[in-house]
This record gives structure tokens, C-alpha cells and sequence, in this order.
């Protein structure tokens, strides 16, 4: 393993195993930064005929040594330490969601509380929360227990009760899991790991009922008091064990464990860690989103009361390939389609769909093929945010407060913590988002998807590289930050939405921009129009500035009420400010034929796509 | 030689077959190294537990937690019949009996555990047993103490891309014509019950609805349509976790969704084990540790020659003239070879920018398609 920030790392290898691909980026000391030079990517394989993570591994870093014209590998070896002659690198670092990634089942008491906070840790620390189970989950103990078996997860993680509080009902919990003796996804002799976090006087009847069956592993209570939360220890368990167990088990995994110079992180997680690293630094609201092949996850980071609140939720069923026959599935054709300029047989779509599922490699070759696809995105997108909303509800970080009288309105309420309006920075990652052929296609899906309202910075990772950034923070802060920045991040541009609903046609807002370039652009915007001006980079590549000052129309919010006028910065970007009068949310045309027209519109408003030659009618 | 990475499925005349046949918990193997197995003979078998239910015998009894165990009639892993009084409070004078307040068990089985802490009473049904059969053909090749055995068979093999339905097997009989035509209800037949039938280019609904009718054990067709997988199953399909499901017949489809010619390799070799017993899953998954759909059609000794087919061909990569398949539109499903790898990357009509290959169809044309959008088809 190699220290932290070492002096001596100059080219670092880097790989994400996703479960459709795996992406290696090489990154290299140029001059006295880091920066981010080749890029290779090929199937992961861990399919038949290879059952081997470390073949798509070798493959994707044999992109890089084609594209680079120099050698890492040596046979089926990484090359260490980097050579004067230019092969090798210093050191190799992989995230992996690859095998669907670490599968979770979270137990607690009581759903709103310590089961809530369980469910937080787990997806804080890279899972997919297969089930949340509680004694108030309104389900009979034999219909737990029944589920236990029937969804054979990974891992377990017990939480429950607060320290020196009733044992009763968490032990209950554990006699549930100890009688349901879930039978190993991963191989006979596999001992389940189960994470007991919860009322430390509880541990040693905890520890007879489940470790006689179970890998059992005992952390501090992840809920301490009724106002205190705790993930830490839980979720620094959870990637320990991920590693050690979960990992060990699949295909070629401990041949990568062994090359890796740090620990294998999962690919969640590690996106989460760049996340939170961009919104600490820079004092702002971030929404990130990562959109692979089984599952989206969705990141925020938001301040209440001067401190921030960091969520991540993971869309298990939602992605680009494995799980796009369920995007379909759980948002409909209708809503999939309301995105495209034309029409296409139902039958021939649901064909469409199920193929790329079953070969979930391919790309569209075809312009409608990728029509249909960024439709999918949105709707993935759209539904993976909507989870999102329902789980940010939290309390606030380790140490933080919050009486039992909010945790019951919260209850109540399901008060998210996610306020569009205060959004600041929403990033796209995920090969949908960083590999669509234009950037404005990228900043539309995004737009499309989440709706941000009043005034909302836009980016995207480059070329999907979050993952493996993470992964680098915790082995050399130094060289991730300078990657991300100069790298990574793409500023696509400020979008100007206001919220509410109008008629179509009518005022939406007035706007002046006024640009660091000296011109000046007024104008009037339409309710139901969307119009996009150019406004890029300088030349040191960062956003050049200017100021907004917009004027809603009656019944319109920018971010200081209805009607009332707002001054706001903007930020240009690669695609360039957005005016958008579409209303929130978006408000679509009632007939087929007036939406076809419509959306061709927005299309061609934002530039798009090429021009269609036909294709799917 | 220029090369590729390309996923392929295997469509293999001769090969040597190893099937994994594991309990699912531990248990005995009623089988040694050596033996021969038919497909239906039982290789090992265990006991799955039965359900849990929990019963609130705290409440039930009126006392604290701590006090059930001395008010229990049975003890931790006694049977246990349904209506049995398993727990009951104990009077304060004799002739108070009829105040006592009892538990009864609503389930045959056993008592699971006692809870002097929650005052819950878990029982459990009896074990249901669980047999594990060869599957297939061949010889116990190493056996996995109290898990289960490796079998060795010399078959002919081939994947499937997705399929419904379990294991299973009966006597191959070719129906469609042709790997273009599409099986047609009226051409399954009563003689056809038991049997594995394969179709050409796609198998519609009503046909499959014939084939569960007339008792087929399973349909091989190259296309499905996604609108009447919907109506086989009652459900949307959301994610490819398929094997369970009880359809009453297993499919298999080697090539896609849509109406597909099945490849000529696949349907001639098929052909050619016409009358031969072939053993069947439609088992898919496409995510957490892949499998596919398969078709495993054992050799008798005069069958096999003595030059088995690598088990590997598919992946060393594609290369120049090799056999591959368009996997997405344009020209999705037809067959051609390859005749360059072009090493530069190319936008395509998406503007996608991406490695390709040219490949000359069937008709002779040449095409540029993105090396993702092929498999290897092995020759």
C-alpha cells in the first residue's frame, strides 16, 4: 500500500470496473501538476467465456498503452514502479461496481429512525439497499423473514435502540435474520457478514443469537441518542467488508485486490467522496448524479443552517443497459417517447429496449437509436431524483441535532432536504451524460430531468472519471483535486427556469445579460419557449462571468417570490446560458402532433442533434 | 493480426461440458467420482429449512419476557404438531386451571427458539427437501463434500442470448422448415408433448401458448417478441433475472428480440441432432455473476471425435474474416465476416465517435458497424 500523498507517485493508473465497462485513465505529473492524459475503456468480463475482472482491466489499460504508445503491462502484469524509459506506473488504483455491486439488506427498529439511519450508512458507504426492514414496517415477522431468504443479499447491517435503551425489539430483529439464515448468493462455505450497530448493551445477546451463523462484526451505535447519528464506523465496516468478503468472492477480484495499491473502493462511494470533496471546497448546494448500466445513484450536498448535509440514494433497477427494460417498465412508453420529435411502433420499441438489455454493450449507431436512448436517460434520471427526494430527509451529520419532535414532522411531512430553488451546481456523470455526442445534449438531459428552478450551475464529468478520482483522494488528495479541475469537470453553462405554471404563449420573463465580454442581450422569453446563448470559457478554461437580472412574469418564481425581479451570476460553459420559460415542471403540449412540434423545437432551440434522415416513423 | 474484444455466445459442435450441480445448503451427495448419471437421476439432496413464524407468546400469556421459558410445554427443537398447546401460565391455585391462559401452535414443525428477551416464540415448519438431478448426461467428475458434484459430459453446446423457465430436456425435433420461418402453432403437434422443438427466425405467442398446451418440454427459436414475453408472463420484464418462472415449458431464443434468422450454424446443428436428447435451461441473467440460456445436447462415444473444439475460441477477440453478428440497428441480426478492423475512430450517423470494423453481409455488401455492435459467432 502506498502512503498517502507520496512524493514519489508521478504516473498513476487508475481503473473503474463497471458492470458494463471498465475504464482506465492514466494520470501523470506534467510539469509541476497532475493531470489526466489517456483513456482506454473495454467490456468488463465478467461474463463467460472470461469470468475475470482483471481481463477487462488488462484490455482497457492495453487501450491506454495503444493510444500512449508506451507499456504498462508485462504480460498479464501492471508494470511497477514507472521506469526512466517510460513504461509502467507508480501505482494502481480500481473502484468496481462490477457484479451488480455490493447488495445490502438494512434492519432497525423503528422504519423513521434507526432503520432510516441504517438505510443512510449503507448507501453511504457504496451499497444498494435491497430492503429496509423495521419492527413498524407493517409486516408480519414471518413475511421478513420470508423476504430475508427470498432476497439473499450480501450483507446485513443491525442497527437499533439507543445506547443503554430497551434491547427487546432489536434482538427481536436479530432472532428474525438468525430464523430467516439466509442461504449465501456467493458460495456454500460464504458465512453472511452482519454489521451490528446498534444499543451496545444489546451486543452480547446480539452476539448469541447470530454469530454462531453469521460473520458477525460489531460498531458503535450508529444512533447513539435519539439526536445523534453516527454512520462512520458502519459504513467504513461496510467497505472493509465489501473488500474482504463480497469482493473476495467474484470472478478474478483477489488477483485485483492484490494489484490494487489501496483498497478497492466501490464505485458509489467513491463518486460520493468527489461529490461532497467539489461542495465542501466551494461553499455551494451540489446535486451529482451518476448514470451507469444497472443502477443510478444521486448525490447532494446541501447547507441548512451553515451546515452541510451530504445524501446519496441508489436507484438499484434504473440504469442505461442492464436495467433499461425497467426505465421502461416504471416510467412508461409515453413517457419515455414525450421526449422525441417523431413516433415509433410500441412493439418495435419494447424490441429495441429488451435487445440493448440483453447486450448491453452495444451504442447507437443509428440518430433515432440515440434519440431513444437520451429519452431512457431523462426517465431514468427523473425517477432515480424522485427516490432521491424521499430519502434526503435525514439528520444532520455526526454531532448534529435534531430533536424527536422534528424527526416526527419529518415523518409527517417527508420534508425533503433537496430545495431546487437553493440549488447551486447539478454534475452529470455516467457514460449517457459524458459520452453523449454533443454537450448539449448532456446539459438538456439534465435539465429535462432534474428541472432546476431560478438560477442552476451545470456540469458534467468529461469523461467519466469521478470514480476513479475518489478512489485517488484517499491516496493522494493533491493530484485528484488538480485532475478534477482541470480534467474532469466540463461547465456546460447557467440555466435561467423559473418556477410555475402560465399559458402558452404568454410572458414569461424579461432578461438582460449582461456578459464579461461587453455585449448585452435583452429580450423577452415566452411561456413554453427555451432558448440557448453561447457563452464559453476564457482562456485560461474557466467559465466567464456576467450578470443576469431577470423579471418573472405574474405567478413566476426566480428565487425571490413570485414576479419579483432577480440579479444572479452567471457562469458561461460550453453550451452557454439556458433561458427557460417551459414552466416547472415542464409543461408539455396536449396533442401528439403539437408535442412533436414542440419538443423539435427545444431541439432545435439548444442545437441539439444533426438534422434526421427519417429513421423510426 | 489485428484484433478485437468482443462478446460472443457459444454455438460449439463438440465440447467438453462441465455442469456444476450444488445444493443449495450442505447436504449428501448420492453420487462418486466415476459414476455414469442420466439427466434425471438425483445427484445429491439436503433439507431447506422450513418457514419461520413468530408467535407473541409474552402477550399471549400475560407475563414478561423473562418469563416465558418456565411457562413453555416445549423446549427449544421439540416437534410440534398444528393446535398443540405449546405454552401455558400456571394457575395460582389448582382448581383455577380454567384461568390459564394458553398458546397454541398454529403450525406443524418444530419450536426454533425461545426468547427470554423479546418474549417471542419462533417455530418452524418442517423441512422441505430439496433434490438436486444431473441435469444432464455424463460422469460424475469430482465430488464436493456435502455440496453437490461436477459432471463431465461430451456434448454439443449452445448459448442462448435470453430465455424463461427452468431446466429441463426431451428429444430434439426440428419444425420450422427453414431459420427463417417463423413456428407456427398449427405446427406443433400432440406427437411433439415431452419434446424440445425448435423454430426458425421467431416464436409468437400463440405458438407458445400451443406448445404449453400440448406439453412441450421446450421451444428453440432465434426471435421473441417483447410484447408477448408481457403476455406469457403477465408482467413487464424489468430487469433479465429469468429461470424461475413456471410457464409450463422452458424457451430458449439464440438471438434476440424481434423476428431474427436464426443462424445457420445453430439451426444446421440442431439439424443434425435431430432424435437425440437435449438437456435445457432458459436461466438468464444479465448482471451479479452472467449466465445465459443453453442447450446441451450429449454425445454418445461413436459420436464423439477425437478432436474436441477449444473452449475458448471466443475469446481471443475478433479478428479479420471471422463470423460475426450485427447486434443493434442498423442491420441488426444479419451474419456477415469481417474484412478490416480500421484502427482510427469514426463518428457514426449519432455523431457517436467510435472504434469500428467493415464487415461484408450475407449479400455481399460491406458495411461499417462499431466493433460494440457485433459478437463473434464461433465456426
Amino acid at each position: 500500500m502506498s502512503q498517502k500523498n507520496d512524493p514519489n507517485l508521478k504516473v498513476i493508473l487508475a481503473t473503474d470496473c463497471g458492470s458494463t465497462t471498465t475504464k482506465a485513465i492514466l494520470i501523470e505529473l506534467v510539469g509541476d501538476e497532475f493531470r489526466q492524459t489517456y483513456r482506454g475503456e473495454a467490456p468488463t468480463t465478467v461474463e463467460a467465456p472470461f469470468e475475470d475482472v482483471t481481463k477487462g482491466v488488462l484490455n482497457s489499460i492495453n487501450e491506454i498503452e495503444d493510444l500512449s504508445g508506451r507499456k504498462f503491462l508485462d504480460g498479464e502484469k501492471i508494470i511497477y514502479p514507472s521506469q526512466p524509459d517510460g513504461t509502467g506506473c507508480d501505482i494502481y488504483i480500481s473502484t468496481s461496481s462490477a457484479g451488480g455491486g455490493l447488495q445490502m439488506m438494512v434492519a432497525g427498529v423503528v422504519k423513521q429512525m434507526t432503520a432510516e439511519s441504517a438505510e443512510r450508512a449503507a448507501l453511504g458507504g457504496g451499497a444498494i439497499v435491497m430492503d429496509v426492514l423495521a419492527i413498524n414496517d407493517h409486516r408480519m415477522p414471518h413475511e421478513r423473514i420470508e423476504r430475508i431468504r427470498v432476497l439473499r443479499p450480501d450483507m446485513i447491517l443491525l442497527a437499533g435502540g439507543t445506547d443503554g435503551g430497551d434491547e427487546a425489539k432489536v434482538v427481536s430483529m436479530a432472532e428474525q435474520i438468525s430464523a430467516a439464515d439466509p442461504r449465501p448468493r456467493l458460495g456454500i462455505s460464504y458465512k453472511l457478514p452482519v454489521i451490528y450497530a446498534g444499543n451496545v448493551e444489546a451486543r452480547d445477546k446480539i452476539g448469541e443469537t447470530l454469530s454462531d451463523k453469521f460473520a458477525l462484526s460489531i460498531v458503535s451505535n450508529i444512533r447513539p441518542t435519539l439526536d445523534q447519528e453516527n454512520p462512520w464506523e458502519a459504513r467504513a465496516k461496510i467497505q472493509d467488508l465489501f473488500e474482504e468478503h463480497v469482493m473476495a468472492q467474484a470472478p478474478g477480484y483477489n488477483k485485483l485486490i492484490d494489484w490494487a495499491g489501496a483498497p478497492i473502493m466501490p464505485t458509489p462511494a467513491a463518486v460520493g467522496l468527489i461529490i461532497r470533496t467539489i461542495a465542501e471546497q466551494e461553499g455551494i448546494n451540489v446535486i451529482g448524479v451518476d448514470i451507469g448500466g444497472a443502477t443510478t445513484d444521486v448525490f447532494s450536498y446541501f447547507k441548512v443552517e451553515d451546515e452541510g448535509i451530504f445524501n446519496r440514494s441508489v436507484s438499484a433497477n434504473l440504469g442505461m443497459s442492464y436495467s433499461v427494460s425497467n426505465v421502461m417498465a416504471e416510467a412508461g412508453m409515453n413517457n419515455v417517447m414525450r421526449w422525441a420529435s417523431f413516433d415509433i411502433e410500441e412493439e418495435d420499441l419494447r424490441n429495441r429496449i429488451k435487445n440493448k438489455m440483453i447486450r448491453p454493450t452495444t451504442i447507437p449507431q443509428l440518430l433515432d437509436e440515440l434519440i431513444i436512448e437520451q429519452g431512457l436517460a431523462r426517465e431514468a434520471l427523473r425517477l432515480a431524483f424522485e427516490q432521491h427526494k424521499e430519502l434526503a430527509v435525514g439528520l444532520k451529520g455526526v454531532q448534529q441535532q435534531r430533536d424527536i419532535a422534528d424527526a416526527f414532522s419529518q415523518e409527517a411531512s417527508g420534508a425533503s432536504l433537496i430545495k431546487m430553488m437553493e440549488l447551486d451546481l447539478l454534475v452529470g456523470s455516467g457514460g449517457v451524460l459524458s459520452h453523449a455526442p454533443r454537450r448539449q445534449q448532456s446539459m438538456m438531459m439534465l435539465i429535462d430531468a432534474f428541472q432546476p428552478e431560478g438560477t442552476t450551475r451545470l456540469a458534467v464529468d468529461s469523461i467519466f472519471m469521478m470514480p476513479h478520482l475518489g478512489v485517488l483522494t484517499a491516496v493522494h488528495e493533491k493530484a485528484a483535486t488538480e485532475v478534477f479541475n482541470k480534467d474532469c469537470i466540463i461547465y456546460l453553462g447557467t440555466c435561467f427556469a423559473p418556477k410555475g405554471d402560465h399559458k402558452f404563449g404568454d410572458k414569461a420573463f424579461t432578461y438582460k445579460l449582461e456578459l464579461e465580454t461587453g455585449e448585452v442581450h435583452e429580450g423577452e422569453m415566452k411561456f413554453g419557449d427555451v432558448k440557448l446563448i453561447p457563452y464559453g470559457l476564457n482562456e485560461r478554461g474557466l467559465p466567464m462571468k456576467g450578470t443576469a437580472t431577470i423579471n418573472p412574469g405574474r405567478g413566476l418564481d426566480m428565487g425571490e417570490g413570485p414576479g419579483k425581479k432577480i440579479t444572479a451570476e452567471i457562469y458561461g460553459g460550453v453550451v452557454g446560458i439556458v433561458l427557460d420559460a417551459r414552466g416547472r415542471p415542464i409543461k408539455f403540449r396536449d396533442t401528439q402532433e403539437d408535442r412533436v412540434k414542440q419538443v423539435d423545437a427545444w431541439t432545435k432551440a439548444f442545437g441539439g442533434y444533426p438534422e434526421r434522415k427519417g429513421g423510426a416513423q | 493480426m489485428a484484433h478485437a474484444y468482443t462478446p460472443g455466445l457459444r454455438v460449439t459442435a463438440q465440447a467438453e461440458i462441465e455442469k456444476d450441480r450444488i445444493l443449495p445448503l450442505k447436504g449428501e451427495v448420492k453420487v462418486k467420482v466415476g459414476d455414469k448419471v442420466k439427466a434425471n437421476d438425483i445427484v445429491a439432496m439436503t433439507e431447506l429449512p422450513g418457514d419461520a413464524q413468530s408467535i407473541n407468546a409474552m402477550g399471549l400469556l400475560g407475563c414478561e419476557a423473562s418469563e416465558v421459558p418456565e411457562y413453555m410445554l416445549k423446549q427449544e427443537g421439540d416437534a410440534i404438531e398444528e393446535g398443540e398447546i405449546i405454552a401455558e401460565t400456571k394457575p395460582l391455585l389448582p382448581f383455577l386451571k380454567f384461568m390459564t391462559a394458553k398458546v397454541k401452535t398454529p403450525i406443524d414443525g418444530k419450536i426454533y427458539k425461545i426468547s427470554n428477551v423479546t418474549g417471542q416464540v419462533i417455530l418452524q415448519e418442517p423441512p422441505k427437501p430439496v433434490i438436486v438431478k444431473a441435469y444432464v448426461d455424463g460422469e460424475v467428475q469430482e465430488v464436493l463434500p456435502d455440496e453437490g458434484v461436477i459432471l463431465k459430459t461430451t456434448a454439443t453446446f449452445i448459448q442462448g442470448i435470453f430465455g424463461v423457465g427452468g431446466e429441463t430436456g426431451g428429444e430434439i425435433v426440428i419444425v420450422s422448415k427453414s431459420p427463417k420461418d417463423e413456428l407456427m402453432p398449427d405446427e406443433i403437434l400432440p406427437e411433439h408433448k415431452g419434446k424440445v422443438i425448435v423454430g426458425g427466425s421467431y416464436v409468437g405467442i400463440e405458438a407458445i401458448k400451443k406448445a404449453i398446451d400440448t406439453g412441450v418440454a421446450g421451444v428453440i427459436a432465434a426471435g421473441l417478441g417483447d410484447k408477448d414475453l408481457k403476455k406469457l408472463l403477465g408482467y413487464d420484464l424489468g430487469v433479465a433475472i429469468t429461470g424461475h418462472e413456471e410457464i409450463g415449458t422452458t424457451i430458449v431464443v439464440t438471438e434476440g428480440f424481434g423476428r431474427i434468422e436464426m443462424a445457420h450454424r445453430t439451426f444446421e446443428l440442431l439439424r443434425t441432432r435431430e432424435g437425440m436428447r437435449a438437456s435445457i435451461s432458459g436461466a438468464t441473467q444479465i448482471r451479479a455473476g452472467v449466465i445465459r440460456p443453453e442447450i446441451i445436447i450429449p454425445l454418445e462415444p461413436a459420436q464423439i471425435s477425437s478432436e474436441a473444439e477449444s473452449q475458448t475460441a471466443a475469446t481471443d477477440g475478433v479478428q479479420e474474416h471471422a463470423p460475426v453478428r450485427i447486434i443493434r440497428e442498423p442491420n441488426f441480426g444479419q451474419i456477415g465476416h469481417v474484412k478490416r478492423l480500421i484502427p482510427e475512430l469514426m463518428i457514426m450517423e449519432s455523431e457517436t465517435k467510435v472504434r469500428v470494423m467493415e464487415v461484408t453481409l450475407a449479400d455481399g455488401t460491406d458495411f461499417i458497424v462499431a466493433r460494440a455492435n457485433v459478437e463473434i459467432i464461433e465456426d
